[in-house]
């Protein structure tokens, strides 16, 4: 009841304002990926409408085509959409194309202060040149990879003495990639309640990004680099490195051994059906899911639980999924798309934005007391985006994208040739990408 | 079927048995579509999968709605009104607004008949042409007219999409209109010419003697004839253009996107929503199926290109 | 319909004007008739064909309208011949083609056959066999990898149920040496009763009387399907394998719903490269060289099995 009135209360002080003010009512169009978190924020700017008077409308487009449609939409200088949530990679792009007007004036007008978003965000869905305060989002959905697992499951005592009988350790959440593969391998295989299940449900999809969004996991872990990080170019030693070359083969057998039949083109919807009607162990998948498995009447509650991605022998990370919101600069109606931002980025606005189940990038929302108990996953999701690393952000993101989803899927799902080969060959493709572009 | 001794009567009784049984194993996939339809999301995906399901409409309800979570408070203050709600609020769900599906669909409607319409006109026009007069490089032009078809819809898909965007026709439903009828204006254009072709020429000198213009007698005797024509085409280019997907998702985005790059793209919660996609796709036959059906007799007749002429 | 529209303009027509086309000639009529349809498909095809060409020469990238566009000459065309990625693409597509050719000939003429025995409720079944060819291929590619799946679809357990192993034993999609093939029986499953329409329209023209005569010879069963019916049928079969194998070569929609070209680059057909080149690569002047190519391809293979239909038809 508390949040009706508190709605009830802005709504009443927002309108004595818009009748000051006397702004005209534009129509906004914001531009999404369709998934759960912008159901909810549909729900969610019922409020934006009331207060101001503008009317939103919505353009989702699901994931697997998201980065085509939006891209071709901004490339064409298109009018679609006024807002765009648009993924954490695009942001070179957006800023040297002049796809997105710039921030910087407008938050400093407005006092919204980057210092109080998490700083992994502000980096991931904000900045272009990365680690320079040039903003060209605000951070809207934070979002990471991380991991699902079937507590009942793990917590059955059968599974625990045979686990610990072969593995010498007891059956608990994983601490390392090689901790996660045993537990994948335990459970493959395996029948329960009558069905044989398997270990963990991982990313191998290929049209979009899928499998680079899972094979980083590793990579990232064992100690794979983008390049030098005295020389932003410079791939080849870190980009196939022989420890990135053990991170390709670590994904490789997890493939092999321990996920369901058939798992060769799944991303996050796949990986939750799979989950969901109990294949599978574990699952790897965005945190975006976990309102969803928590709820579900199968698996959801006490039966689930949640850890972010285990370290490797090279580190401690994970792949940073989530969006800044961003206003198109083909726009004709910016001044109230940034009226939106300027809502979006109260701190009641956030607050509410999390119990619908958007992982808010406020400092406010998640440094609250309160926070880390308020879901079961609200740790784990802390937890991850304290160790969050993102894939190229460049302009030529989709080409390297592609490149990498080509090279990874032909080495780990078809089997073709070695890791060594997997990775050189990418380097050799970036090469080419980047001095397309100019930049080697 | 009584006279398993006669030969023929053996012959219609094992070609009965073998044809209804490929007809029933093509069922297979279409029966799991619209019985999917009504399965409940979490019976949809069952492990095993599951043949007996208690049906619920929950997966058409998901097609024509939005929903996400709400506040526990939320959902105490709001109880479910109508039938539809009812539904959604089992899952802890409230409907935050209509889909999308409603306006692909009507897009759909638009852009599929719209197209068929010009092309079976434009086709009719050229094929009758083609059939009675004599026209200069007539054979190239035809080759020409059938060769526009065996270009893959991406390649040429490059330059229409920079011609469309330059013109203003990117994302409109004429701009769509106008491609599939190029598209199916090939096939039109050869079928028609092959019914045209049937209809003897006598008919309309008898016409034009009895005072018809050449129009007149072009609509008042050469069309009725070429009824069964018509239909057969209409029905081939309806089946394209309402089907067509790589124009359709690299052209179109809000304004103008029609059901196919829509419908295999329903999310529910968390994943993928198959009663959703699979209600859509029931509902997507519709149409197709039942204009099909009130034109069924043509349809033989009309897939021989006008290859019968005896 | 398209007799009102017809009708309009002729009422609506001045008296003048009219006699004005009363007395056009037959060469200006033919004109008017053949004008709209040929200014569309050289607005729509010919046109954007010719753009294409002239990009196929130059580095223009479509995401980059601003910057400056270089004559590169043939190389793009260099590059996409001798590049050993493409022609795995291209071995994909001809592994597709040709099964799917051959399937659906098979089935699809058998099927005609026995349907043509006309037994009780063949127009029916016929309607029923035609469904799956109105369904959106989009659609369909996507529902099937839902079929496909080893643990929860459909395929796995009725192939399973036959042949007396496990459901997930196998994985259609998932499989390098089973991914080519999946697709191919989706293709045959939707197009197969395409060829039978042909087919049974080829059978249906063929008169009683070859076959009374036929008799009188004493000519066996088994000759009379050789001699009449298959030679009878031939030229339609062929203009069903040519729609189709145009069709196929062109073949994007159902493939990168069921597969996304995966596993690997298993079943990468040449439409689905295309697509990754021109529209996520922005490669525009190396695709347009790309699809140069296809089209030169496929046009040169239609021509020569043109050139065979028209020797069959004439025979």
């Amino acid at each position: 009841m508390k949040t009706i009135h508190r709605l009830a209360a802005t709504a009443v002080v927002a309108a004595s304002s818009f009748a000051v003010t006397d702004a005209r009512a534009a129509d906004l169009t914001l531009c999404w990926a369709a998934w759960d978190p912008a159901n909810a924020l549909i729900e969610l700017s019922k409020d934006f409408e009331a207060q101001t008077g503008h009317n939103m409308s919505f353009e989702f487009v699901p994931w697997p085509n998201f980065a085509d449609r939006m891209l071709n939409e901004l490339n064409s200088g298109g009018q679609l959409c006024d807002l765009m949530i648009g993924d954490s990679q695009w942001i070179g792009l957006g800023a040297e194309a002049g796809h997105y007007i710039k921030l910087n004036d407008f938050f400093e007008q407005e006092g919204i202060d980057m210092a109080d978003f998490i700083p992994a965000t502000v980096t991931g869905y904000a900045e272009w040149p990365k680690g320079t305060p040039n903003y060209w989002a605000l951070p809207a959905f934070g979002d990471v990879v991380g991991w699902t697992y079937r507590k009942d499951w793990f917590e059955m005592p059968e599974h625990q003495s045979a686990f610990e009988a072969a593995y010498g350790r007891p059956l608990a959440v994983p601490n390392t990639l090689a901790e996660l593969k045993d537990i994948a391998e335990f459970f493959q295989g395996r029948e329960i309640d009558g069905k044989t299940v398997y270990g963990a449900a991982i990313y191998t999809e290929r049209g979009s990004e899928g499998i680079t969004m899972g094979v980083t996991n590793a990579l990232y872990n064992f100690g794979f680099k983008y390049a030098d990080p005295d020389n932003p170019y410079q791939m080849a030693g870190f980009v196939n490195s022989p420890e990135a070359i053990a991170g390709l083969e670590f994904y490789k057998e997890l493939y092999d051994c321990c996920t369901p039949p058939g798992s060769s083109d799944w991303y996050m919807s796949e990986n939750i059906d799979a989950y969901r009607s109990g294949q599978v162990a574990l699952q790897m998948n965005f945190a975006f899911i976990w309102p969803g498995v928590h709820a579900d009447p199968n698996v959801g509650g006490d039966r689930s639980g949640y850890f972010p991605n285990p370290e490797g022998p090279g580190g401690h990370f994970a792949q940073l999924g989530g969006q800044g919101i961003s206003v198109v600069s083909y726009s004709d109606e910016q001044e109230a798309a940034l009226e939106y931002i300027k809502w979006f980025a109260q701190g009641d606005v956030q607050k509410r934005w999390w119990e619908l189940g958007g992982y808010s990038a406020l400092r406010e929302v998640v440094e609250d007391p309160s926070f880390a108990g308020s879901q079961p996953y609200a740790q784990t999701f802390l937890d991850s985006m304290a160790i969050v690393k993102d894939f190229w952000a460049e302009p030529a993101y989709a080409s390297l994208l592609l490149a990498m989803q080509d090279r990874v899927h032909n080495y780990v799902i078809a089997g073709n040739g070695t890791a060594k080969e997997a990775l050189d060959a990418l380097v050799e493709d970036w090469v080419e990408v980047f001095e397309d572009e100019g930049k080697l | 079927m009584s006279s398993v001794a006669e030969p023929s009567g053996r012959l219609k009784w094992i070609s009965g048995v073998l044809v209804i049984t490929y007809a029933v194993i093509t069922l297979l996939p279409l029966v799991w579509i619209v019985s999917t339809g009504f399965k409940s999301s979490t019976d949809a995906i069952a492990y095993p999968p599951k043949i007996v399901f208690e049906p619920t409409l929950e997966g058409y309800v998901n097609l024509f709605t939005t929903q996400t979570r709400q506040t526990q408070d939320f959902l105490d203050a709001n109880p479910p009104q109508t039938w539809y709600e009812e539904i959604v609020a089992e899952k802890g769900l409230v409907i935050a607004g209509p889909s999308r599906f409603g306006e692909r669909f009507m897009n759909s409607v638009i852009i599929g008949f719209g197209s068929t319409f010009l092309s079976v006109l434009l086709g009719t026009l050229a094929a009758y042409a083609f059939s009675r007069y004599r026209i200069p490089l007539k054979d190239d032009l035809l080759f020409f007219i059938l060769s526009t078809r065996m270009m893959p819809p991406i390649a040429v898909a490059i330059p229409i999409f920079l011609m469309f965007r330059s013109v203003g026709l990117s994302d409109t439903h004429a701009g769509m209109i106008l491609l599939y009828t190029a598209v199916n204006l090939s096939l039109s254009v050869w079928l028609l010419k092959g019914f045209i072709d049937e209809i003897p020429r006598e008919y309309e000198e008898a016409a034009l003697i009895d005072g018809y213009t050449r129009f007149q007698a072009f609509y008042k005797v050469v069309l009725p004839q070429a009824t069964t024509g018509i239909a057969a085409t209409a029905i081939f280019c309806l089946i394209f253009s309402w089907n067509e997907y790589a124009f359709a998702v690299l052209l179109t985005s809000g304004t103008a996107q029609t059901a196919p790059p829509f419908i295999p793209t329903i999310i529910g919660v968390g994943g993928q929503d198959w009663p959703a996609v699979a209600a859509g796709a029931t509902l997507f036959l519709l149409p197709v199926m039942v204009f099909t059906i009130l034109l069924r007799k043509h349809l033989l007749r009309g897939i021989t290109f006008g290859a019968v002429r005896k | 319909m398209p007799d009102t529209a017809i009708d309009l303009v002729a009422r609506s027509t001045p008296k003048g004007v009219a006699r004005k086309i009363r007395g056009l000639s037959d060469k200006t009529i033919a004109w008017i008739f053949v004008a709209p349809t040929i200014a569309l498909l050289l607005a729509v095809n010919i046109f954007p064909l010719l753009w294409t060409i002239y990009l196929s020469f130059t580095n223009f990238r479509a995401n980059r309208p601003n910057a400056d566009v270089r004559w590169v000459g043939t190389r793009n065309y260099e590059r996409i011949l001798t590049d050993s990625d493409i022609w795995l693409t291209m071995q994909a597509t001809a592994h597709f083609l040709i099964w799917t050719l051959v399937l659906q000939v098979l089935i699809g003429f058998t099927l005609a056959w026995l349907i043509n025995s006309r037994f009780k409720g063949s127009n029916l079944w016929t309607t029923i066999i035609v469904l799956p060819m109105m369904l959106s291929p989009a659609v369909v590619g996507n529902f099937w990898t839902f079929l496909y799946q080893p643990q929860i679809g459909l395929f796995n357990y009725v192939i399973a149920f036959f042949a007396g192993i496990e459901p997930t034993a196998f994985s259609m999609i998932g499989d390098v040496s089973l991914a080519p093939w999946s697709i191919v029986i989706v293709d045959t499953w939707m197009w197969t009763p395409f060829v039978m329409l042909i087919c049974l329209a080829g059978l249906r023209s063929i008169p009683e009387s070859i076959y009374e005569a036929a008799e009188c010879d004493r000519a066996s069963k088994w000759r009379q399907f050789w001699t009449i019916t298959v030679p009878m049928v031939l030229p339609f079969l062929m203009l069903a394998v040519l729609f189709r194998g145009i069709e196929n070569f062109k073949m994007f929609d159902l493939v990168v719903q069921l597969t996304g070209g995966g596993p690997g680059n298993t079943t990468e057909l040449t439409s689905i490269n295309l697509k990754r080149e021109a529209f996520e690569k922005w490669r525009t002047g190396y695709s347009s060289a790309y699809a140069i190519i296809l089209f030169v391809t496929v046009f040169g293979l239609a021509s020569i099995y043109v050139k065979a239909l028209n020797k069959v038809k004439e025979r």
